[in-house]
């Protein structure tokens, strides 16, 4: 479990405009600098704004790294419950799923 | 001087970010109390805004994370998000980099306080501000606590880190006003994001209103966890705004709003001696 990098990772992208513009232009190459395993690799690699959920991301990273791909808020919050539904519970942190799959507290 | 304004408010993403999203019979009675608590505070002629909020990752992470920061610039920058997604404009925010020196020393006295000469300003500070100085022409001193990476500090310490602002405050010559913001319960950027434990948000409200230290020192992180979701941590900013006021609160604006993601508050507290 490389949790601490795969975090470090969105916290760089989240805050940093060289790490953004290498996001763009080289992926694979920014993804070289972290070490992460090959799910959290790709997982990155593809976006899947779901499985990284599942595998604990902070909240506070993953959200406005969601924005940074350009999710809206509904396809966002959509596709964490479906990160659920697919790989099963949140497996570390403070941001599990307590709610159900059709709940839709916020009409989203 | 000394401490002349105390008060707390939210400061979800949402309530700039998806205000298109909101219904405008929950909005507007917000935006209205946001509007009155920025004629409150400068109502008392404050010369700098503390504002006490919760690390979200803007400034530190987990490769070297404090339990309290304290800002030491002249000037800072927010916000660290997008500008479209947050509904805010980048913008540069006045500081006070002797007064916060000054501030720092003091606390230092008691409770240990990491110092930051650069601050990026996120949501916590940058929402609540947007309201209470929209034009930032008030010098702020920004302050966080953490509440999102584990360890957290403990409620206790919260409270010794606002009896150490209120010290500090008192022993500066200029007017200071101080705001903490953050959640009650909410589960933000989660699929349970909206969910909100409104009967647990009012009885830390009557506590902090009550300026009962021993109840409002009472909770536990598990248990928080479990009735007010990982955004309940954030009580921390609003205890260290009791222990710093020593007064009793005022709650002038409560109401639950599903996609802001946390029950709306906003109140004030009278300042003790």
């Amino acid at each position: 479990m490389s949790l601490y990098q795969l975090q470090k990772f969105l916290y760089d992208i989240n805050r940093d405009s060289r790490a953004q513009e290498q996001h763009r232009a080289d992926l694979p190459g920014l993804l070289d600098r972290y070490e992460l395993t090959g799910e959290e690799r790709g997982a990155l690699a593809a976006g899947d704004i779901g499985l990284i959920y599942v595998l604990g991301a902070n909240g506070q990273l993953l959200m406005h790294y969601a924005a940074f791909l350009g999710m809206s808020w509904p396809a966002y919050i959509q596709a964490m419950r479906e990160g659920v539904a697919r790989h099963g519970p949140v497996r570390a942190g403070v941001y599990a799923m307590t709610t159900q799959m059709d709940d839709k507290v916020a009409g989203v | 001087m000394s401490l002349v304004f105390a008060g707390i408010c939210s400061h979800a993403p949402g309530i700039t970010g998806r205000a298109g999203m909101a219904d405008p019979a929950l909005r507007e009675p917000l935006y209205a109390a946001y509007q009155r608590l920025r004629a409150q505070l400068l109502a008392a002629h404050p010369e700098a805004l503390v504002v006490v909020a919760a690390e979200h990752f803007a400034n530190f992470f987990m490769n070297n994370m404090p339990s309290f920061a304290i800002g030491m610039a002249d000037r800072y920058s927010g916000p660290i998000e997008d500008p479209a997604w947050l509904g805010i404009p980048r913008t540069s925010i006045p500081g006070n980099a002797a007064l916060s020196q000054q501030l720092i020393r003091e606390v230092m006295q008691t409770v240990d306080v990491a110092f930051a000469e650069e601050w990026k300003c996120d949501h916590g500070i940058m929402v609540p501000l947007s309201f209470l100085t929209p034009d930032y022409d008030l010098p702020i001193v920004p302050v966080n606590i953490n509440c999102q990476g584990p360890p957290l500090t403990p409620l206790h310490r919260a409270w010794a880190f606002g009896e150490a602002l209120r010290r500090a405050a008192d022993r500066v010559p200029q007017r200071l006003a101080l705001i903490g913001t953050g959640g009650i319960s909410h589960w933000p950027a989660t699929p349970d994001s909206g969910k909100i434990n409104e009967a647990w948000d009012r009885e830390l409200l009557d506590r902090w209103a009550r300026n009962d230290k021993a109840a409002l020192l009472s909770y536990s992180d598990p248990d928080t966890y479990r009735e007010a979701g990982q955004g309940g941590f954030e009580i921390r900013t609003f205890i260290s705004v009791a222990a710093a006021a020593r007064g009793r609160g005022h709650l002038q604006h409560y109401a639950p709003i599903p996609i802001f993601a946390v029950g709306c508050t906003i109140a004030t507290m009278d300042v003790g001696a």
